[in-house]
């Protein structure tokens, strides 16, 4: 018989698989198998089109944050053009769906290889740059791509875009957003389940030892280098796949979201959410997309009320000092992010009623 | 040390020419701008041993090692390990070629635990690659699984049971100096590259160290060199000694010789003959 162990008071583990294992427990196994049925089987069905559109935009958001995080959160390589690979990655999968006519299924993957393949050009820097210097050299991807996408337009039709076939995965058509929301909530497990893999074998492991003490990672064996292209290809590829589902779940896209301002975006979620740890960047996902969705509501909201629509107008703005606030916030509160104040929660409620 | 919990230890384990080091140094010379740090510096380590090198400060001493290890790139001379060529390889080239080391100001991994610290140093000896990493198979568990054995090993070896777990930032500096030699013995290095692995140690952390050392020099064929200031220690576990003073080698030999020898006494102690 399957004997589940919920609250273990001590460690009994006996061997060292035990100690790998992604949840401690059997309790947070059967949540998350629980958690994915309620996904797919009860909240398509019963979540409004709105609703769906909102978690829909949150897989996309949470698949590139996890890319970003395994760059900057672990490996230390603080990168600004993530916007600009995410917008590589629509591009790519626009461009192969059209021009090449492949199938969602094909073109997808390969946008994010592409994206990836772009990302390590844009990693070469970090050879020699650290730090703030290959911060802006990242930068300066993020303007290049930015002006390619708007400027080269025989293959990006410039400033209108482009339109993208109807996406159908082996035969059924993904038109709604019920449908999307089950592929992009798939794809997503699958995405991070890798990202959680790949921190816990040799490569995270790398990548944390180049991001504390660099000098050491190379004394072990590490080829500084390899590594970090590694990460960026890896991160890119995340960001390409998030591009590449935002392009065919958006059906037309223009080179107009994927500017600077997607980039701080994408940063300020991993931030939030918790640099160097893999839920973190779903929290920060999640919590980003939310405070847009809200603050855009409560715009709209006050344009509509005759009295307010005038203030409405003068704090439109006040989108980007609400973020630059919420990050400053975090930074000085809780700089361990989302995935702290979680792991304090979860402690307080495992020790409760003692305070240790 | 021949057994780890029932299993063979892979210490004791190890096939004599896993352990092969012949390291040969010819002719180095290294200099930084005008300031000549080493200057035609030879030396040869031979399997098994365990070499000392001293001198006064800035003699050249931690330069040496660094080029040994590939930190330094030397201007001259070549630098030979097993028969191979390794001078101006990169670092983590040499590490490849089984030369380990420590670092005089510890390079550990503060933000990681004395187990994770240890982990990283087994990346050399994964032989899985990407796509298996990604999805953790199988194979990989076994192999992971193997490493912490490993690891587990060292940990029994050097004593560091109760502190598996701990943050390295948050360890004592006597215990994060072994920490660092754990994380140098789980490369299975054929050499060992030890640079004053004794420095600010109170002394029941330096009677454990040279417990440590001797140990794994004589019940595991262990080749070493080791750069230390402590004299004491040196002269008691280091079968020869090489001297350096102003990036020259004055004088090479047994613990014994060298103590007498009046160059050294010289670098040591300035030149007494002037004197009355």
């Amino acid at each position: 018989m399957l004997r589940l162990h919920f609250r273990p008071c001590g460690n009994y583990r006996e061997r060292y698989e035990q100690e790998m294992t992604i949840f401690e427990t059997d309790f947070g196994r059967l949540w998350m198998g629980v958690g994915i049925v309620i996904a797919l089987g009860v909240v398509p069905f019963l979540a409004s089109p709105y609703m769906l559109y909102i978690l829909n935009n949150m897989a996309i958001a949470a698949i590139a944050a996890v890319g970003l995080n395994l760059l900057i959160g672990f490996t230390g390589q603080i990168s600004l053009g993530h916007g600009a690979f995410v917008g590589v990655g629509a591009y790519a999968a626009a461009v192969l769906a059209t021009r090449v006519g492949l199938p969602f299924v094909v073109a997808v993957p390969l946008a994010g290889l592409v994206t990836a393949l772009v990302g390590m050009v844009f990693g070469i820097p970090s050879v020699r740059l650290k730090h703030l210097y290959l911060t802006i050299a990242t930068l300066a991807g993020q303007f290049i791509i930015e002006y390619l996408l708007v400027h080269w337009e025989s293959l990006t039709g410039g400033a209108e875009g482009i339109i993208l076939p109807e996406a159908d995965l082996l035969g059924l058509r993904l038109v709604s957003d019920r449908s999307f929301f089950c592929v992009l909530f798939l794809i997503f497990v699958f995405l991070t389940w890798v990202a959680v893999n790949l921190v816990r074998t040799r490569y995270g492991r790398a990548f944390v030892a180049i991001r504390d003490n660099d000098r050491a990672a190379e004394g072990m064996g590490i080829p500084l280098f390899r590594y970090k292209l590694l990460a960026f290809g890896i991160s890119s590829f995340y960001a390409g796949i998030a591009g590449a589902l935002l392009a065919f779940y958006t059906v037309s896209i223009t080179p107009e979201p994927f500017t600077l301002f997607l980039s701080i975006e994408y940063i300020a979620m991993i931030i939030i959410g918790g640099l160097g740890s893999i839920s973190g960047s779903v929290f920060g996902a999640v919590f980003i997309t939310l405070l847009n969705e809200s603050l855009s509501w409560t715009a709209e909201f006050l344009m509509n009320t005759e009295a307010l629509s005038r203030v409405a107008l003068t704090i439109a703005p006040l989108r980007e000092f609400v973020f630059g606030l919420i990050i400053v916030l975090f930074i000085i509160f809780e700089p361990r992010g989302l995935a702290e104040l979680w792991r304090i929660l979860r402690a307080s409620f495992r020790l409760w009623p003692f305070a240790y | 040390m021949k057994a780890f919990r029932g299993q063979p230890s892979i210490f004791a384990s190890a096939q004599p020419d896993q352990r092969l080091a012949e390291l040969e140094v010819k002719d180095l010379s290294l200099s930084f701008g005008g300031l000549m740090a080493l200057h035609r510096v030879d030396l040869r380590v031979r399997t098994g041993e365990l070499v000392a090198i001293i001198g006064p400060n800035g003699a050249g001493k931690t330069s040496l090692l660094n080029c040994i290890t590939g930190y330094y790139k030397p201007q001259e001379g070549q630098i030979l390990f097993n028969g191979e060529e390794i001078t101006r390889l990169p670092p983590h080239e040499i590490t490849h070629r089984g030369i380990g080391r420590t670092y005089q100001n510890i390079e550990l991994f503060p933000g990681m635990t004395v187990i994770s610290n240890m982990l990283l140093a087994r990346h050399i000896h994964c032989r899985y690659n990407l796509a298996p990493a990604s999805l953790f198979s199988r194979r990989v568990r076994r192999e992971e699984v193997r490493h912490r054995r490993v690891i587990e090993e060292i940990i029994d070896f050097l004593e560091m049971q109760p502190i598996r777990k701990k943050l390295v930032g948050s360890l004592p500096y006597g215990l994060r100096k072994r920490v660092e030699l754990g994380r140098a013995l789980a490369l299975e290095p054929k050499l060992l590259v030890l640079d004053e692995p004794f420095a600010g140690m109170t002394l029941e952390e330096k009677e454990d160290m040279v417990r440590f050392l001797v140990e794994l020099n004589e019940a595991w064929n262990q080749t070493m060199i080791l750069v230390e200031h402590d004299m004491s220690i040196v002269m008691s576990i280091s079968q020869r000694v090489i001297v350096l003073d102003f990036g020259k080698k004055i004088t090479e030999g047994p613990p014994q010789e060298v103590q007498d020898h009046p160059e050294v006494i010289k670098a040591y102690l300035g030149d007494t003959s002037t004197i009355g």
